[in-house]
């Protein structure tokens, strides 16, 4: 219990580390994933196939993997980014982006065709089809899908220690390391983790009800 | 589906689809003449670095790597499976105790990384005096995470079915564990199915966290290989590609599967997303059913 008051300041560190890892990256992520799947429900066929190759790519690739070789393979063609913070932003939402697109996607597809037609006949062109009236029901359905996703990425966030970034897991691994106590180390991070992820679970719960479409 | 957000344009539209197909084309194409470019101006695309790649010694190196993060995958779905399904049933037993103890494991184990828990089991229970071959540590860790994932997603597929199959078994006669054995399980584990391919993809890349506690899998033996010939660059893409076709066989068969579920009972356990874990089960069809 010792060490836990002793590094107090320390888990209070690596907690922020990894909560501003984690939004930064999430807000990254989410740009990128809307972005991707609108080129992928678009009208233009070589950013659909882009789109659609990134997504492929990324998504089954293992997170660790695109970790070192952007951070240790890249530098060799000369990308090399000084803040190790700014990297694992970039890695994370780069993961996070090719998930969050095939879910946004899914949810596009969830959007009932006479929608579609409806604005058109209006008179709408694709860009007003999908940012008025298609995207804003496809995100209503997937809240709870991307609320799993933001509570992966919370998770996932902790793979940054490969490349030195240190956050909540490598905080741990530190003081575990430092004062060969593993058990109370670890524990304390499992439950600073508990604490930012089941709270997001529940607040995923409430959105979803505040903006879920009444039929 | 979506097809309709944009066909069928007008003349102005299809010019316009012309010109933006033109423009991303041109555009598409000088990034990837930039990447090429930054490769080659600094040496990277030089055949040596890349031919040290398929000589024999490094392939059998390379090799040996893809089948320590095999063996590590296998072992962990083994047990993520066997630890799963207790717990599941545990969660939907009758008796209050072990429905808390099952849940407790489950909401525990979901909710804080698996690199702590591979960190944990690799470096920390030594010390309490825990000692097995390396490749356990990471086979327990990998196992214990995924069997609450695992449990999660039986425990949807359990309860996706209607309640009437669960009452038409109790008319007959069935008791509950004959009811769970010879008429819920069966059809529950097709709806399955899908989820537990994708959870198996998720769990061969997190395979790749035995990085950490120098288990020599796959990408740890890239890393060894490519620094000790100075192409890690040309290494860690290589593997990037063996992971990513093996990863991307496993998330299509889940797919196909799926969708062929869907159609046939109407129902499955939805897997939107692709092989990440899934946290929140949904189901769907029940209803529906």
């Amino acid at each position: 219990m010792e060490i836990l008051a002793d590094n107090l300041d320390r888990f209070v560190e690596g907690i922020g580390a990894t909560i501003s890892l984690t939004v930064v990256s999430w807000l990254a992520a989410f740009v990128i994933g809307v972005t991707v799947a609108s080129l992928r429900v678009g009208p233009i066929r070589p950013l659909r196939g882009a789109a659609t190759v990134y997504v492929e790519l990324v998504r089954n690739c293992p997170l660790a993997v695109l970790f070192v070789l952007f951070f240790f393979g890249l530098p060799s063609i000369g990308i090399l980014f000084e803040s190790k913070f700014v990297s694992a932003v970039i890695v994370l939402s780069i993961y996070t982006g090719a998930f969050v697109a095939e879910t946004v996607r899914s949810g596009v597809n969830t959007v009932a065709s006479g929608q579609v037609e409806a604005a058109r006949s209006l008179g709408l062109g694709f860009s007003q089809v999908l940012g008025l009236v298609v995207l804003p029901q496809a995100l209503r359905s997937v809240v709870a899908p991307l609320g799993n996703l933001f509570i992966a990425l919370t998770k996932n966030s902790s793979i940054a220690y490969t490349i030195g970034f240190i956050e909540l897991t490598g905080t741990a691994n530190q003081i575990a390391v430092e004062n060969a106590e593993f058990v109370t180390a670890f524990a304390a991070a499992a439950g600073a983790y508990l604490l930012l992820t089941l709270p997001s679970g529940l607040a995923v719960g409430a959105l979803e009800r505040r903006v879920a479409i009444r039929r | 589906m979506t097809v309709a957000l944009f066909d069928e344009v007008g003349p102005r539209g299809r010019r316009r689809v012309l010109v933006g197909t033109v423009v991303a084309g041109t555009v598409l194409l000088a990034v990837v003449v930039v990447a090429f470019g930054r490769f080659s101006s600094r040496g990277q695309l030089d055949a040596d670095l890349w031919s040290i790649l398929v000589d024999p010694g490094v392939v059998r190196y390379l090799l040996g790597g893809l089948a320590n993060t095999l063996k590590a995958a296998a072992a962990g779905m083994v047990g993520a499976t066997a630890l799963g399904a207790v717990m599941a049933l545990g969660r939907l037993s009758r008796r209050r105790p072990l429905r808390w103890l099952a849940g407790l494991y489950v909401e525990f184990f979901r909710g804080f990384p698996l690199l702590l828990l591979i960190l944990f089991s690799a470096f920390g229970l030594p010390r309490l005096g825990v000692r097995f071959p390396l490749f356990w540590y990471l086979v327990l860790g990998l196992a214990v995470y995924n069997s609450a994932v695992l449990a999660e997603i039986f425990r949807a597929g359990i309860l996706s079915l209607d309640r009437g199959q669960k009452e038409a078994a109790a008319a007959i006669g069935l008791r509950h564990n004959q009811a769970m054995l010879l008429v819920i399980l069966p059809q529950a584990l097709r709806r399955m199915m899908p989820a537990i391919i994708s959870q198996q993809a998720t769990l061969l890349k997190d395979t790749s966290l035995g990085f950490f506690v120098q288990y020599e899998e796959l990408l740890r033996r890239a890393q060894i290989t490519g620094s000790f010939d100075g192409n890690l660059l040309q290494a860690l893409i290589a593997v990037a590609g063996v992971y990513i076709v093996v990863i991307f066989a496993l998330s299509r068969l889940a797919q196909r599967l799926e969708v062929r579920q869907r159609r046939r009972f109407g129902g499955t356990i939805d897997i939107t997303g692709g092989p990440e874990d899934l946290v929140a089960v949904e189901t769907e069809g029940a209803a529906r059913a």
